[in-house]
């Protein structure tokens, strides 16, 4: 018995297609329905099973199943919604049939291709961000290959976290819930027990890997699901930059997204990751988008090793997030860098835990919330300085830009510090973009919105120049659109 | 070129210009005076547009047109620059990309090709060697930390890249030394010229020993009472504002 609508045919070429099986001849039952709403171990089995993953994998996940079920979900953050049904959720949603979807870019939410078009998107790469069924992924297929074969002769793997287990087991084993344990928090549980796909990648031993990795050109990407799980392994001396997401507003059918992504950075190893999230923040009036609930974590194992965060936060109803650092091998470095914005009926409650174990480590947060309309943005972070880390030192930067008088901006710092000889610096600011400033760009011919934006990339910028290049542009334009309106 | 006839304007309810009438011909410039809390300021933001300023009645025409239905940007594209008294300090933003936006946000406007940053550099450099200014300038933040000269010295500068029509200078000579007004009143010199028109709205008669104005013109209590030539700014200077208290009174009505 089930809910889900039947599929067709067209479901079937498109689930092979998305799925990444169909390039290595693999096949799977698709014949078979998915699982009813709501959890039990039956439904942790099923997806364990469909995904024909060994039992180690099984079991890891029952085990976060059974954890789950003795937890309670967090109220500390400040953000307010309505409680979520986890017994109305298909923990399973195997890749999507075009049945739900728009058939073609004529079907699609016209504001939602203007956005689009502001965004620079090429035509063909719409319909795909869109939801619109097939084309766009073909095309993408050649794109990944070639891609692919570049990175397999320096022996990075860098695939599908469905096809990591199958082809790279040992890897996934040894490092899966090192820095995010299967019992870590609520939602990160939840991931672990049900978590659909997601991406891996393991740079081996002196590798520096030559481009900026990123989802975007990954097919299967697009069907990760609402578990989505990523982790990457930058062995010693590697160095590796990975982007996640994409600057378009996504359209999806799941409210409720809690992914985990965990980094694990050997001896000299650099890990950059750099996010844009522009989930579906929901209407002018808070109805509908995202709940983005998100573990991220990296921890800095080796000595001298490096694992640097930068986001861009603007999409979502509700933003729960705290990329952190575990800064364990002595002289490691951890860097958190972030923008959030928090427009309309937004919620952010974003920031970064920096956990200094090894000596002489240093860490860097800089946050910057912007908050419009009636967005609530809370900058939450935590700098522990643990016993044993001599010489650590730590630099916060926390600042806000409120838009208008409805709107919030919050700054909960926590600091532990155990030993004597750390450093600790924080500094926070809050700004309102004023009248006078807007006037006296007017007055030199530049009109409100321009002003504006000037003015939160301004504010944005050291933010931006951490960055990948044209992901700094796109963000910049990003900004632009998802202030639009916020004055005048 | 300017034409102002009976304006009258309001802030948060409180009458500030009662009815000011004045006439600035292209290539003049003409010096406003008056006590502190006289109407002069209110008077350049009203020009500019600024919204804290309810006009309650009266007419502005710039070459014939209506600047008064015009949007402050609007204002300033048509050619109405205003220094301001308090530059505004914007964080993050450099000098350089505040002076580009505002440059090419008018070049858009007449249909002209942006400046691309080579062009641009190459031009503002050139204005700023005339205002003696470091070229560290563009790399600052917009104001920010900017010491008084600094602020008035970056409102010419503006006021030179940008060529307006009509230039109101409100109050540019305050807080600056010596040097840095007679390098004020040099920028404000070389933009004299025979299509522009400049405003001086200035307390002190110290201005206009660099800039000679054309004409003179005494704000008291939201009108004009009294104009001449620059004659009158020193006398004004000589006896200070209370002998208007009662001589100008002679024609104005009676003050409650």
């Amino acid at each position: 018995m089930s809910d889900a609508p039947p599929r067709t045919r067209d479901d079937e070429t498109l689930a092979q297609a998305t799925s990444g099986e169909y390039r290595w001849g693999f096949v799977t039952d698709i014949e078979s329905e998915s699982p009813p709403r709501g959890h039990s171990e039956g439904v942790v089995r099923y997806v364990s099973h469909k995904k024909e993953e060994p039992d180690w994998l099984l079991d890891w996940r029952l085990k976060a199943y059974r954890h789950w079920l003795t937890m309670k979900e967090p109220t500390w953050p400040k953000v307010t919604y309505p409680p979520i049904d986890y017994a109305g959720i298909f923990y399973y949603a195997a890749p999507k049939g075009t049945s739900g979807k728009p058939k073609s870019l004529d079907e699609v939410d016209p504001e939602l291709l203007k956005t689009y078009e502001k965004l620079g998107i090429p035509l063909k790469e719409r319909a795909a961000l869109a939801g619109v069924a097939v084309d766009a992924v073909f095309d993408s297929v050649s794109v990944a290959t070639s891609y692919k074969s570049k990175l397999a002769e320096l022996g990075i793997v860098f695939c599908s976290f469905s096809e990591a287990v199958r082809e790279h087991g040992d890897l996934v084993r040894r490092w899966l819930g090192s820095v995010v344990p299967s019992t870590d928090n609520y939602f990160a549980t939840l991931n672990s027990a049900f978590f659909s796909d997601g991406s891996f990648v393991y740079v081996p031993k002196g590798v520096r890997c030559p481009m900026e990795l990123s989802t975007y050109f990954r097919i299967n990407a697009a069907e990760t699901g609402q578990f989505e799980r990523t982790l990457i392994v930058a062995d010693e001396g590697a160095y590796v930059s990975y982007l996640e997401g994409c600057t378009a507003p996504k359209r999806d059918e799941n409210q409720l997204h809690a992914a985990v992504v965990e980094l694990v950075a050997l001896d000299g190893a650099e890990i950059k990751y750099s996010t844009v999230q522009n989930w579906y923040p929901g209407d002018k009036d808070g109805r509908g988008g995202i709940y983005n609930f998100v573990t991220k974590r990296g921890a800095c194992r080796g000595r001298r090793s490096k694992i640097s965060w930068t986001q861009v936060e603007t999409g979502s109803a509700i933003t729960w997030k705290y990329p952190s650092c575990i800064l364990q091998g002595d002289e490691s470095v951890g860097e958190f860098y972030s923008v959030a914005l928090a427009n309309h009926r937004q919620q952010a409650d974003t920031g970064t835990k920096m956990v200094h174990v090894g000596r002489n480590t240093r860490s860097t947060i800089v946050s910057k919330g912007i908050s419009a309309g009636h967005g609530q943005n809370t900058y939450r972070g935590l700098v522990r300085v643990l016993k044993g880390a001599e010489g650590a030192r730590n630099y916060t930067q926390c600042d806000s830009l409120l838009m208008g008088d409805r709107c919030g901006a919050h700054t909960f710092p926590y600091v532990e510090v155990r030993n004597p000889t750390a450093r600790v610096e924080h500094e926070a600011s809050t700004s309102k973009i004023g009248e006078d400033q807007i006037f006296y760009c007017n007055q030199r011919g530049i009109p409100a919105e321009d002003a504006v934006n000037m003015i939160v990339n301004g504010f944005c910028k050291e933010v931006f120049r951490e960055l990948p290049m044209e992901f700094a542009v796109e963000a910049q334009k990003l900004l632009a659109v998802s202030l639009e309106g916020s004055v005048g | 070129m300017l034409e102002i006839v009976g304006l009258r304007a309001r802030v948060g309810g409180k009458e500030i210009l009662r009815g000011v009438d004045l006439t600035v011909r292209a290539g003049e410039v003409h010096a406003i005076m008056g006590p502190n809390g006289s109407g002069k300021s209110t008077l350049a933001g009203v020009l500019a547009g600024r919204e804290t300023y309810e006009v309650a009645g009266g007419t502005v025409t710039l070459d014939g047109k209506d600047l008064l239905g015009l949007a402050p940007e609007e204002r300033s594209w048509a050619g109405v620059f205003l220094g301001f008294q308090y530059p505004v300090e914007i964080p993050g933003v450099t000098n350089a990309t505040f002076l580009r936006a505002a440059l090419n946000a008018r070049r858009r406007r007449r249909g002209e090709p942006e400046l691309d940053a080579v062009d641009f550099l190459a031009l503002v450099r050139r204005k700023m060697k005339a205002l003696e200014m470091d070229e560290a300038f563009l790399h600052r933040s917009l104001n920010e930390g900017f010491s008084g000269g600094e602020k008035k010295r970056n409102e010419i500068l503006q006021m030179t890249l940008l060529e307006p029509r009509l230039a109101l200078l409100d109050e540019t000579d305050s807080g600056l030394d010596i040097d840095a007004l007679r390098v004020v009143a040099g920028g404000v010199n070389a933009l004299r010229a025979p299509d522009r028109a400049i405003v001086l709205v200035t307390h002190y008669q110290r201005l206009l020993d660099y800039v000679a104005p054309d004409r003179v013109h005494v704000l008291s209590q939201g009108r004009i009472v009294l104009s001449g030539g620059p004659e009158l700014a020193k006398e004004l200077e000589k006896k200070g504002y209370g002998w208007l208290q009662t001589a100008g009174t002679a024609g104005a009505p009676a003050r409650s």
